[in-house]
Order: structure tokens, then sequence, then C-alpha cells
């Protein structure tokens, strides 16, 4: 695993920007849905392929998003 | 005594601005009150200022807005027609108290109106010409000298109020000659602005805002405004009152107007009528009470403007049926001669002795 | 690991009210960034407008001033004059900037006022509900304009940045966007060099931003961010209109 992110839950708004952009297609809107009753976005990498490269976080109205890389 | 200069009232309330410190104008050229501008562009840059001509008065009394923001000493003017488009910008000024001095040199309207002297504007002035309820404290000089003086004060009533303090002259007193003396006065001790813009160092970041979406705040800040206004009614109405210890009847009119109605006073009392002047120089905070006692002594109350009457409202306010109200008037840029006001006020005494 | 991407330190740590998917979260990031790493928040002051983004203080730590619809280049004449020290920036979207404050716009720009404007063209007035803006592209459909705007009837989208690079005044004019991640770095770069324009004492800098609102638009967030890049992007071409004389504008 080279990288990874982490979504606050709580600022998602679900507006799937993120899920648009990821280039391994990484993030998928959430069945569950937060406080505000928004599904927010959901990191799932089993294969470790994230590499950290921000395109999710760049693209995020809610700087709802961290990423961490090696 | 200081030395006497002879100078038009337009230029006079230019220096006394700048001699009270403030170091900030915009404007916009509008007759009869452009040689403000015009003066306070060679001499602010003189002592250090900023000077701008705005690209209308919308946008100088939001330039206003912005350096009252970041706690400048500054001011704004123009007549009628351009204090109406900076009306929305006083309320917003009034909402987020700023402290800044609006001059008014009134001319004739409605609309385009004329260019020659008029007080038609005093409504706006007092009652609030912008949205939501907020007042300007309103200064009335009736002489050059005068608006010098009015002008210092304003801009320390601005301060200590954090409101925006309007002088309200009209187009004789801007536009005339007179020899004024700029008396050197002593720095007041005000408020530190520590609420101005000026970069959040060392501090939590300020705000300049009036908007308040929670009504309940809402309320909260215009009742803090109108305790401000309380004060204002408390400490800083000012009249003269001219002959009126043995005066019979009295004549209400402040500004230019007040000047004739003393020549008028002088006429009369040479044909035995005694008659005396009462002169609001703030027409808000205005003068109620100096109207109720003297209500108490006089039956008649003559009320002359440059106007169709306004002022006469708070008149009769004041007054509240203790006594007969009547008015005069002449508009749109006629000026009431001496020798009207002395038949007005024969034509009230002899139907009050028929 | 290391964390790579976190929120600017100029922004405070609280959800925004914008819509999902609205552009204005974007840029009031790359704002804070900018801020932060030109090491200016205690010297920067915003003037917001008014408009979706008159809440941009809830979010943007610097002193802020929140300005009469329009009116913001005049109030930031105002402090810059006063404060020639300070970084003076505002904020303001397409209804504010390019309909009612038009004049104070160009005429700030044209006196060469050293500050920084940003502007949000989502191509609609966002706050109010959505109706038609200036920059309301023909054959867009409004809450007054249903019937899509013609240029017959409404006339025809201004184009702010070309307008204003005409005026000597402006020193740097560039249109961007914030569709997608290309784009937003893009967008940064322009904002960054338009601060730096200011810091450096150079004059006037604006930066309008293509800005997607799915609200307005009746879309959803991915759809708006197509609808910028084929319907907006070929009305406002993305570019540098005007760049300090010793250089040559990026197209």
């Amino acid at each position: 695993m080279v990288g990874k992110i982490v979504i606050n839950k709580e600022l998602c708004k679900g507006c799937a920007l993120c899920v648009n952009v990821c280039p391994q297609k990484l993030i998928a809107i959430a069945d569950e849905i937060n406080s505000k009753g928004y599904h927010p976005a959901e990191f799932v990498d089993s294969k470790g392929a994230c590499t950290g490269c921000t395109l999710c976080a760049l693209t995020c109205p809610e700087v709802a998003i961290e990423v961490f890389r090696e | 005594m200081g030395e006497k200069v002879l100078i038009t009232g337009n230029e006079a309330i230019g220096e006394a601005a700048i001699k009270a410190g403030c170091r900030f104008f915009f404007g916009y050229p509008i007759t009869p009150q452009n040689k403000i501008p015009e003066y306070l562009s060679y001499r602010l840059p003189q002592v250090g200022g900023c000077f701008i001509q705005a690209e209308s008065e919308i946008a100088a009394i939001y330039m206003v807005f912005g350096a009252a923001g970041a706690g400048a000493r500054v001011m704004t003017s123009s007549s009628s027609p351009g204090i109406s488009l900076k009306q929305e910008g006083i309320s917003y000024i009034a909402g987020a108290e700023l402290p800044c001095v609006i001059v008014n040199v009134m001319r004739g309207g409605p609309g385009l109106g004329g260019i020659l002297p008029s007080q038609a504007d005093y409504f706006q002035a007092t009652k609030g010409g912008g949205h939501g309820g907020y007042h300007m404290l309103v200064l009335a000089p009736s002489t050059v000298q005068e608006s010098v003086d009015l002008m210092t004060d304003a801009f320390d009533l601005a301060d200590k109020y954090r409101n925006p303090v309007m002088v309200l002259a009209d187009g004789y007193i801007g536009q005339m000659m007179e020899p004024v003396e700029f008396k050197e006065r002593p720095q007041k001790v005000l408020p530190t602005k520590n609420w101005a813009i000026a970069g959040a160092k060392n501090r939590p970041r300020n705000l300049i805002r009036s908007l308040y979406l929670d009504p309940e705040e809402l309320e909260q800040h215009n009742l803090k405004l109108h305790r401000k206004y309380l004060e204002m009614a408390k400490n800083e109405v000012r009249v003269e009152t001219y002959l009126t210890e043995d005066a019979e009847i009295i004549i209400a009119a402040y500004g230019t107007v007040a000047r004739i109605a003393k020549t008028a006073i002088k006429m009369l009392r040479e044909r035995g009528i005694k008659a005396g002047l009462v002169r609001p120089i703030t027409v808000y905070p205005f003068p109620y009470e100096t109207f109720a006692k003297i209500s108490e002594k006089v039956d008649n109350i003559l009320v002359v403007e440059m106007s169709l009457g306004q002022m006469i409202e708070d008149v009769k306010l004041g007054v509240c049926g203790k006594a007969k109200v009547h008015f005069y008037g002449r508009t749109g840029g006629m000026v009431p001669t001496y020798d009207e006001i002395v038949t007005q006020i024969e034509k009230i005494v002899k139907e009050e002795v028929a | 690991m290391k964390k790579v991407f976190e929120r600017p330190k100029s922004m405070f740590p609280v959800p925004t009210h914008y819509c999902p998917g609205c552009g204005h979260g974007i840029v009031h990031r790359l704002l804070a960034e900018v801020i932060d790493e030109f090491g200016i928040r205690e010297r920067v002051v915003g003037v917001g407008p008014v408009g979706c983004s008159v809440f941009i203080y809830n979010y943007i730590n610097c002193d802020m001033y929140e300005a009469a619809h329009g009116r913001a280049p005049a109030i930031a004449t105002g402090c810059k004059r006063m404060h020639p020290d300070l970084i003076v920036f505002t904020y303001q979207g397409d209804g504010d900037l390019a309909s009612i404050g038009t004049a104070e716009i160009i005429h700030a720009a044209n006196r060469g006022e050293n500050i920084t404007v940003l502007f949000l063209n989502n191509a609609i007035y966002g706050m109010t509900g959505g109706q038609m803006a200036p920059t309301t592209i023909l054959g867009q459909k409004t809450t007054t304009s249903p019937l899509g705007r013609s240029s017959k009837r409404e006339g025809y989208p201004i184009r702010i940045a070309e307008m204003l690079a005409t005026l000597e005044g402006a020193t740097y004019i560039a249109r961007v966007s914030v569709h997608n991640p290309k784009a937003i770095i893009a967008a940064k770069r322009a904002l960054k060099k338009a601060f730096k324009i200011q810091i450096e004492g150079l004059g006037f800098s604006l930066v309008e931003f293509l800005s997607q609102c799915p609200t307005g638009w009746g879309m959803s967030s991915r759809e708006a961010t197509k609808w910028v890049e084929e319907k907006m992007i070929p009305c406002f071409p993305l570019g540098e209109f005007k760049v300090p004389r010793s250089e040559k504008p990026v197209k």
C-alpha cells in the first residue's frame, strides 16, 4: 500500500466528485447516511491500489479528504 | 483671537476636516458642493492624505465604509441627489457601527431639481433615508464659522458613538464667503478602535458586518443601536434660543433660514412685536424639550423652512398642541426674505388680536 | 505514512453551507492554501460579497468585511488606501461583480488598485434561487430566463476577464476553472500569481473562476462539472488575458 485517504464522513455531502476522479476507482458512495442525511463517500482499497495521488482531495469541495503517502 | 480667513463654506468645511485629522475623502462631483472635493484634491495630498474621486456616489460611500472599517478618519460630501444614492451605504455604515462624516450641501429637489439652496432633505437626514430604522447624528450649521466648528465636532461624535454623522448645510452656506477662524482644538480622548480591520495579528480576527440572519440576534443589534440614539438624545442635543426670554411669538428655523429670521426679529422688535428664535443645531437628536418649554410661554410659533414643511412635524411633536404652529416656506431654490417673514408674523399677531 | 494533503491552516475546521459539489468550497481552499503558503494570514484582509459566499468569513480565518452587493472593490479600495501594507482581496460572485458591481470593478481595475479579486462565475444567481446572471450563457434556462437566454431578449453573457484586460490599470487578469483536478491545479497557480503581484505592489489582479452550481443548474455534481467543460469554457475561454509587461500570457 503506497497511499491512503481518510474521508471525514460528517463533512462529506455525497457529491461524488471524488468518485469521479479517482484513477483506481477506490471511492464509492456509502449506503449509510451521516448526521446531515447525506450518503458520504467511502474509501475501499482492499488491494492497496491507492497511490496517494491527491486527485480526490483536490476536487473535494468540502475539504473532507486527507491523503497519506509512504 | 486667531487669524481670520475669508473662505467659502465648502472650502472651510474641507479645511476643518483636515484640521480635525481627516485623512481620507471619497466623493463625486455634484453642484453646489463641488468646492469640497476640489479643495481636498490638492489639500489632502499635502498632509499625506488620500483623495479619490469615485465613479459614483455609491462607490464613494463604500470607499468610506472600507476606510472607516479600517479605523480611518474619513468623510464624503455631496448634494441631495448624490446623498440619495448613498442611502443604502449609510444604512450599512450605521448597521456595521462605523464612524464617518457625511456632508450634504442641500439643493432643490425632487429629482434633478435645481442647484440653488434648499432644506428639502430634512426628512431624509433625520428620519433615516435608508432602510432599517437607523439614525445619523445630524448637525445643521447656519454660518461658515459654525460649519467649521461643527465639522470638528462631527468627527469626534462619529468616533464617540461609532456612527455616521451628517453635517447638513445648504448651497447658500456652501458657496458664500465669510471670515472664519480655525481655532486650535484640544485633541479629544476617544475610544481606541480595536474593532477595526488591521490584519489579525496577535488577536482574533475582526469582522465588519451587518448581516444577522437570526432574528433574535438582529433584534438585539437594533436595541444596541437604539440605546446609542437614546444616548445621543440625552447628551448631544444642541439648540440656540435668541431673544426668547421676553418673546411673545417664536420663529423656529435652522441653517440659513435662521439667519434671515434674526433680521426679521430685529425689524419686528423695532415695530413693537417681541419675536424670538429657536434654532435647532442638532436636527437629530431634535430639541423637543426646548419647544415643549417655549410653548408654555407663547401661543404662536411660526416655522420657516426652505421646503414645504418638514421640520414643522418635529416642532409639533415638541409643542404637543400647547401652542398654535404656523408654517411659511419657500422651496425649489427660492429663499424666504426677512420681510416675507415679518409679514407672516404680523398676520399671525393681527389674527391673534382680532 | 506521511500526511500529504490536509485542510489549510487559514481555513476554519467547519462544514460549509454550500450545496454538494459547489465550486465555492474548492476556491475557498485554494485561497486558504495560497494565504498559508505566502504566510500572510495576519496581514490579509478579505471583502466578501452578497451571494452564496456571503458567509466566506465563517470559513477563512482573517479580518474581513461583509460588503453590500457589488461594492466590494470600493470597500477594498478604502481599506487598501488606509493600510497599503495589508494584502486585500475581494471574493465576489457573478451577480455581485458582473451585474450590480460592474462600475466598481471596472474603476477599481482602472485605478490599478493594488488588490486581488477572486471572481466566481457560475453563470447564475445561486443564493437567491437560480435567476439569470450577466454570465448566464445563451440558451441556458434559469428561473428568470425560463425559455433559455436569448440574445434578442436578454443580451449576451459578459466576458469580464477580456473586458477588464483592456484596462491599462489592470496588471494581471486570468480565467481558470475548478471543474476537475487538472483545472484546479492551474487555478491555484493563477491565484498564487495574482497574490504575488499584489504582494510585490504591481497593481490590480483578478482571477475569474468558472465554478459549477449543481443546484442552480438543476444537475448532479458530475453533470455540472461536465457542463462547465462542454458549455461554459467554450463561452468563457480559459487563460491569462493580461500579465505584467515583462511576461507572455499563457493561453
